[in-house]
């Protein structure tokens, strides 16, 4: 059993509802990686995945992904559909990578973003520069038996992390992964990878 | 974690940072002023030019890539995605736009071609590239040659998006139509199409293109740019649209908006109100063969 929006449910009986912000970004992408990990552990049925344009979509939700996209542009528009709020009150766990990772973010370091102040921890945009510092690279991840193969696409670091946050992941002295309570914030994009053991212990974590 | 031990310029990396501008307006921009209003209303990137398009025809003569002291201004201007033009074939442009730190180059036919035979080969470089096509061949040539991000041609510079249309429909129409085909049918479908055979294999399969597909050359109004998503773009390139209308600052917004919700016509009527004149526009009909820019690189 667990709680949502403060009713009790049943994992095994009504799937898992995930939602995914449509604003900008890799939309497509995680839609499919969630699909793809609710397939895999056997959840899939009952379970949905869905591009999520309204606040009011949110209310139905177990959780929900932020994905990558360009930061500044996502933050206006979620300031200008009316989702500030309702991102802030809703009541699932959120999964969110790269330009997700900095909405999540209590502090940003650009004036233009209006942060969710979701998970305790400070963010810098764009930490390892342009695209040509790009990178790809095998990360050692707290809990995860075995490498991530993690894709860095003009990625954020956190540069503070409270301390309620979780780090699940650093590259020298910058972190890259963290969790609090549900939420789960990376500064890459496991939805771009075959390897989908961060989507399956988020869902893991809702069912808690 | 040991810096050899990281992996730069792959494939997975270059359609990555094309995928992270799905949904996004990229404007084209000719100083720092213009760049920070661009950002400022939502672009996910902006172009950096020396000329918008449409003062490219009318100035004439060879088009090249921009002066690097512009690009530069541009990408200490903003934080987001600096993507910058080069010649068709050029290749040493490209590295020029490289070292300045561009994030994504247009191998383009706005400027003038370098080389009428050979594009640049893409798969040398750190940075991805975006081309234009004006049908699936052409689109599946430029993936093959490396690009990471196709945009449809349109007629740049025209503010007239029937270009733009009919590529955007040669495109989708020629993918629908060979749904259902068997491996034999598509492969032979490929010869004429001049297109790389297990690349319309892929194509089909997935049932579009294997990358990011964008619209650009000839959107001038937040109802163009919507026309576009409907059509099945993943985004807008916006060239003369925005700087050369009565009110840049808010086409540009109201064009963001308009991508956004592209498929809600009442706010697309809402960001259109009052946005004053738009780019007079040209057209296509009127232009000589040689004025053309979508028959630039095949």
């Amino acid at each position: 059993m667990f709680t949502l929006s403060g009713k009790m449910r049943c994992s095994s009986i009504v799937g898992v509802k995930i939602g995914v912000l449509a604003l900008q970004g890799d939309v497509s992408e995680h839609i499919s990686a969630f699909s793809r990990a609710l397939r895999a552990t056997g959840r899939e049925k009952g379970s949905e995945v869905i591009a999520v344009r309204k606040a009011a979509q949110l209310s139905h939700l177990d959780g929900l992904a932020i994905p990558g996209g360009e930061s500044t542009t996502i933050s206006r528009l979620i300031q200008k559909n009316g989702m500030h709020d309702p991102l802030i009150s809703f009541g699932g766990g959120i999964f969110a990578t790269c330009a997700g990772m900095v909405l999540m973010a209590s502090c940003v370091d650009d004036p233009r973003i209006k942060p969710l102040a979701l998970i305790d921890i400070d963010v810098k945009r764009n930490a390892f520069g342009r695209q040509r510092e790009s990178f790809e690279a095998d990360l050692e991840m707290a809990d995860l038996a075995g490498p991530f193969h993690a894709i860095f696409i003009r990625a954020p670091v956190v540069t503070r992390a409270g301390p309620g946050v979780e780090v699940l992941a650093r590259i020298d002295s910058g972190i890259v992964a963290v969790a609090q309570g549900r939420h789960m914030a990376l500064s890459f994009h496991p939805e771009l990878g075959d390897d989908l053991r961060m989507h399956q212990k988020f869902i893991q974590n809702l069912e808690k | 974690m040991k810096l050899e031990e990281l992996r730069f310029g792959t494939e997975l990396l270059k359609r990555g940072f094309a995928s992270m501008q799905k949904g996004g307006v990229i404007m084209d921009v000719v100083n720092a002023d213009q760049a920070v209003i661009a950002e400022e209303s939502g672009a996910v990137a902006v172009m950096a030019l020396e000329r918008v398009p449409a003062d490219i025809r009318k100035a004439g003569g060879v088009a090249r890539m921009a002066d690097p002291g512009i690009i530069l201004d541009i990408i200490d201007a903003v934080s987001i995605p600096v993507m910058g033009k080069v010649r068709i074939g050029h290749l040493v442009e490209a590295q020029v736009l490289e070292s300045l730190g561009v994030d994504m180059i247009d191998e383009s036919e706005v400027l003038t071609p370098a080389d009428e035979q050979f594009h640049i080969d893409k798969k040398q470089f750190t940075v991805p590239f975006v081309c234009g096509a004006r049908d699936l061949g052409e689109a599946l040539r430029r993936i093959h040659e490396g690009a990471a991000m196709v945009r449809t041609k349109g007629e740049a510079g025209t503010g007239n998006v029937v270009e733009a249309v009919r590529h955007m429909r040669n495109i989708m129409g020629e993918i629908r139509s060979l749904q259902g085909r068997n491996d034999q049918e598509i492969i032979d479908r490929s010869r004429d199409l001049e297109a790389p055979p297990d690349l319309l294999l892929e194509t089909v399969r997935m049932g579009r293109l294997p990358v990011v597909n964008f619209s650009a050359g000839g959107i001038a109004t937040p109802s163009d740019a919507a026309l576009m998503m409907q059509l099945g773009a993943d985004g807008v390139f916006v060239g003369s649209g925005i700087f050369l209308s009565a009110e840049p600052e808010r086409m540009a917004r109201a064009i963001v908006e308009a991508v956004n919700h592209f498929d809600e016509p009442s706010v697309i009527a809402s960001v259109s109100k009052g946005l004053g004149e738009a780019m007079k526009g040209l057209d296509v009909h009127t232009l000589r063969e040689d004025e053309v820019l979508q028959y630039r690189g095949r």
